[in-house]
């Protein structure tokens, strides 16, 4: 059986600054993943490796066997077009209605690209799909509302109708519920999971809430100062070994006298 | 308080380049005040020749009312003609010189290249050369308008494009979609409302310019008024002249009250 994903000995850097210092991780089909560590660890740079927005130094990526680090172009298109990816900012389109900003996570399916997904030219068959999509996240109301007129959390509700019409097997969110009020994040996080296992989709998804891990996730891989230090299914972790992700050396950036002080 | 912080000095002697780009800079501006002859004697028999130039164009003659509306209409054809292909032509290149949607960097530097090329030239020098290539009349005109709008859309164009928010077009990126389509799927709707804008005050100086462009044969109302001021005619120049100023201004009000509703 091949891997969703598979990691092998990830390095990037920015600059001098060493950033994933050999992140090496698996993950099989179907399973839910919370990715744990403190701001400035690596967690979003990893993230974005594996959807090819951050070039690597060395090391490996496939994404159901597909070669990722090596892809360029088509393939590299190709690849991305199998991974959904959800943002803690959402990065809708500020001028397009939610229905349209649902349409264009098609683009990638289609040869002629926006053209096949624009409202006006896009096939009935897509247009129902979107609507559909919307319907699933409990949008289809506000279909023609443009994202400043919605809350954060239904901003982030059409992000991931987008990122269902794009039909992934893998999902990465990064921070999905960051830039949310407790409440309306409690209920993204339901839906996204929610649907992540109806779809029986793979997810990698990064967290700041312990209790919200261990309530969704399979398994947990916890990440300090660019590598992995917890790699466990979650019944087998507890909140003081979590939380010692939090305290020490956290950050890439952080040099000896900081940590101290 | 610490003793070692001193007050602030009231007067700080400016830099020796300071100095020099002072002393530069009135010597300059004294020798153009003598090279150019301005004295109290000229100023004054001026003054009275403008007091003549007035008393003659007083009441103005609206008798070639029909010629004049023909002309303003050429004037106008060649700004609203020209400042749409000079528009549309300036999307491409803008993108071919923003960071964001470039190529690549040779590319890139080629587009800038052409960019500035089209904007430091200025309109009468582009009509001038484009009357000799293509003869005498509003094509000429229309030509010199579609590199004068290239020079200042363009340029704004891709300053705007290289300004949009990364995120959304990012998440484009990450689905799978080619370049094109993340550029027409959200950076060109991203910044839609300040390329509106920008399309508007070409307009309006289109307009200024096109007015302008006859005076060195390139058609238009300026031919009529470098006419009539060589023929002495100041009444009807005086003429031609309201008849610019009332649809300059009248554009002007058009494009401003557009443009707040983008806005």
């Amino acid at each position: 059986m091949t891997l969703a994903i598979s990691a092998s000995d990830l390095h990037v850097s920015y600059g001098r600054l060493d950033v994933l210092r050999g992140v090496s991780f698996d993950m099989t089909k179907g399973q839910g993943v919370v990715l744990l560590g403190a701001n400035g660890c690596g967690k979003s740079t990893l993230m974005r490796s594996l959807n090819g927005l951050e070039k690597l130094r060395s090391g490996t990526i496939h994404i159901h066997g597909e070669q990722l680090s090596t892809a360029r172009g088509r393939q590299l298109r190709q690849v991305r077009r199998g991974m959904g990816y959800v943002f803690q900012q959402f990065n809708l389109v500020p001028q397009l209605n939610a229905f349209q900003n649902v349409l264009l996570g098609a683009m990638g399916r289609h040869r002629m690209g926006l053209l096949s997904c624009l409202s006006l030219t896009a096939s009935a068959q897509e247009r129902e799909r979107a609507l559909h999509c919307l319907e699933r996240v409990g949008m289809a109301d506000r279909a023609l509302h443009r994202p400043a007129e919605l809350s954060g959390g239904q901003q982030q509700r059409v992000a991931i109708a987008r990122m269902l019409m794009q039909a992934p097997r893998v999902v990465v969110a990064d921070e999905p519920i960051a830039s949310l009020d407790p409440k309306a994040g409690r209920e993204v996080l339901d839906l996204l999971w929610r649907i992540v296992r109806e779809e029986g989709l793979t997810m990698l998804c990064t967290l700041h809430h312990l209790e919200l891990a261990q309530e969704y996730a399979d398994r947990i891989l916890g990440m300090k100062a660019g590598r992995i230090e917890i790699d466990a299914a979650v019944t087998d972790t507890n909140t003081p070994q979590l939380n010692a992700l939090y305290t020490g050396m956290t950050r890439v950036d952080a040099r000896l006298g900081e940590v101290a002080a | 308080m610490s003793d070692t912080t001193n007050l602030p000095p009231r007067f700080r002697a400016p830099s020796a380049l300071s100095w020099v780009v002072l002393v530069g800079f009135a010597a300059f501006f004294i020798q153009g005040i003598i090279a150019s002859d301005i004295s109290v004697e000229r100023l004054v028999k001026g003054a009275s020749n403008l007091v003549r130039f007035v008393g003659q164009a007083i009441p103005p003659d609206f008798s070639r009312m029909p010629n004049l509306a023909d002309a303003m209409l050429e004037t106008m054809n060649i700004a609203v003609v020209g400042v749409t292909f000079g528009c549309l032509f300036s999307v491409p290149l803008a993108l071919l010189a923003a960071r964001n949607t470039a190529p690549n960097g040779a590319v890139r530097a080629f587009a800038r290249f052409v960019i500035s090329v089209a904007r430091t030239i200025p309109d009468l020098i582009w009509a001038l050369i484009f009357v000799v290539t293509v003869g005498l009349g509003p094509l000429a005109g229309i030509l010199a308008i579609v590199m004068d709008t290239i020079g200042f859309a363009a340029r704004f164009y891709s300053e705007r494009f290289e300004e949009v928010q990364k995120g959304p077009s990012e998440a484009l990126t990450a689905t799978g979609a080619g370049r094109l389509s993340v550029i027409f799927g959200a950076i060109l709707p991203e910044s839609f409302a300040s390329t509106t804008a920008t399309s508007l005050f070409s307009v309006e100086k289109a307009i200024r310019s096109a007015v302008t462009l006859g005076l060195v044969g390139a058609g238009g109302i300026g031919v009529e008024l470098s006419t009539a001021m060589r023929l002495f005619r100041y009444d009807q120049a005086a003429a031609i002249i309201i008849v610019i100023l009332v649809v300059v201004v009248g554009f002007e009000q058009l494009s401003t009250s557009i443009r707040k509703r983008i806005i």
